[in-house]
């Protein structure tokens, strides 16, 4: 019982320790501000505000915290009838990942403040952005050819899904320090395609040696998906994309994670409906990889229904 | 271990017998991903010829020297410096192209079907017969992305290398990327059934 009680609480001290950079930022003009949707930041004033100087866009600047040179334009400001809440309102859709940066100018008191969603938030959702929305497979259609050879049975799909994800952890916060710390410093953007798929080459290659020293039997079981790992592009695909976006450490972490975990994910299912249509009457010229590249494709309308989902 | 197989020969059966898109069943990635019309299909053809070719003649001048517990990582390496030359070519001079093409430029390093080849032919085959073979094989891939773009501009858009031939739109779902999926098994099924109609005519 007492267990039972404990959890909640250490539950909501997280929470507040979460939210205490939001609490602290709060002061000033500004009682609370967030995004609405894609196109809208809502901010909550502290006091009704006059009504004909905060609906003026010029008083608005906003710009991404990475990119301080861009304005992102306003297209209207809208305060509601209390006079506390504005609604600012933009030409482009709003990187929501991002943090933003508003300030009120030509007024009295310059004001700024940021506009973020919490990191843990956007963590997760980079997670599940990768896992499901963005699968690797149904909806960015890489790593294919490894995805048909492996998936004909559900142990093998665990073991090649199992080893992927592993190489594919290691390998991408490999291909992370070595972008931020020895390319970008020294110029070297242009070999990102040569180093990249060198240190995945050299991920394969430890985890065969490490592995076959330290625990044959495990060896034994997924030693012989090592050599696909490197056929697939996905391997390839996510130290590009991560180099592309300027992700951090965990971004990376979990862009990995998910994408690894999504190929694992797509490998099950797909196993499961082919050991079942092993059983099923399919036309004769259909059998074997065409009808896998049909239900594959179920799958990927299926997945189209994870788009638009946030849950965070 | 020279191979018999004349130089047209090589060419043609990485066109047909060997084509690796539908019958090697390899580098599927693009086949599904970005072969809505046939330009595409043509642009990233041209780019995996490149690689194929070049990364043949390389290995087959190399291969007396690669040790062979070196050689997956030398194939792997080879072919990233073209991909690389490729890639940086493309995005020079044919900006528009190369942005529609994507990430699959780049993905190229990965494809199963050169690697492949490296392994299976070029480090065994004197250089000219690399080369053909790599022509081959690079064409096939070509023919079968340029295939797979034809079905779906026609049957998406009513259109080939966008001039409109049919004058109306028969199923937009071709064009929807996860089409690809179903446009690639349908004609895999329809080539299986044909050979099979072929043979069983042979025979008798």
């Amino acid at each position: 019982m007492q267990r039972l009680t404990m959890l909640p609480r250490a539950l909501a001290v997280l929470i507040l320790i979460l939210l205490l950079p939001v609490l602290a930022q709060a002061e000033g003009l500004i009682a609370g501000k967030a995004f609405g949707n894609d196109h809208e930041i809502v901010v909550t004033f502290k006091e009704a505000v006059d009504q004909a100087i905060f609906i003026d866009p010029a008083h608005y600047q906003v710009y991404e915290e990475s990119d301080p040179d861009i304005r992102l334009e306003l297209s209207a400001v809208k305060l509601d009838s209390t006079g506390r809440t504005a609604t600012l309102t933009f030409k482009e859709a709003l990187n929501t990942g991002r943090a933003h940066v508003v300030s009120l100018v030509n007024l009295p008191a310059t004001e700024t403040f940021r506009v973020a969603k919490p990191y843990l938030g956007y963590l997760l959702s980079i997670l599940v952005s990768a896992l499901l929305i963005n699968n690797f497979v149904f909806t960015k259609y890489l790593g294919l050819c490894v995805f048909f050879g492996t998936s004909k049975r559900r142990d093998t799909a665990k073991g090649m899904g199992v080893t992927f994800t592993i190489v594919m952890v290691v390998s991408a916060i490999m291909s992370w320090f070595f972008y931020q710390f020895v390319m970008k410093p020294y110029g070297l953007d242009f070999l990102q395609i040569v180093v990249f798929i060198g240190l995945v080459s050299l991920t394969v290659q430890a985890v065969d040696t490490i592995l076959r020293k330290v625990n044959p039997v495990l060896f034994n079981a997924f030693g012989v998906y090592l050599v696909l790992v490197i056929a697939n592009c996905v391997i390839i695909a996510v130290p590009l994309i991560l180099a592309n976006n300027e992700y951090n450490f965990l971004e990376t972490f979990m862009l990995a994670l998910g994408a690894g975990g999504g190929f694992l994910l797509a490998l099950y299912m797909m196993a499961s409906v082919r050991e079942r249509m092993e059983l099923a009457r399919v036309p004769k010229s259909f059998k074997g990889v065409p009808i896998a590249f049909i239900v594959a494709g179920q799958f990927a309308l299926a997945f189209l229904g994870f788009s638009g989902l946030s849950l965070f | 271990m020279a191979t018999d197989k004349s130089n047209l020969q090589l060419v043609i059966s990485g066109i047909l017998n060997e084509n690796p898109i539908f019958r090697l069943v390899l580098s599927m990635c693009p086949a599904v991903g970005i072969s809505t019309t046939v330009m595409n299909g043509f642009m990233l053809g041209v780019a995996v010829l490149f690689v194929q070719v070049f990364s043949s003649c390389t290995i087959s001048l190399i291969k007396n020297w690669i040790h062979p517990r070196i050689r997956i990582p030398t194939y792997t390496l080879t072919i990233a410096t073209w991909v690389t030359v490729i890639d940086l070519v493309l995005a020079a001079y044919l900006p528009e192209a190369y942005a529609k093409m994507g990430i699959f430029v780049k993905l190229i390093v990965a494809f199963a079907i050169i690697t492949m080849r490296l392994e299976m032919f070029a480090c065994k085959e004197s250089l000219t017969h690399s080369f053909w073979d790599g022509v081959g094989m690079g064409l096939g891939f070509m023919a079968g992305m340029m295939a797979i773009g034809l079905v779906r501009e026609l049957l998406g858009l009513g259109t080939i290398l966008g001039y409109d031939v049919l004058g109306f739109r028969p199923l937009l779902f071709f064009i929807l990327p996860t089409a690809g999926f179903f446009c690639v098994g349908l004609m895999m099924g329809f080539f299986n059934y044909i050979e099979t109609r072929y043979k069983r005519a042979k025979q008798g």
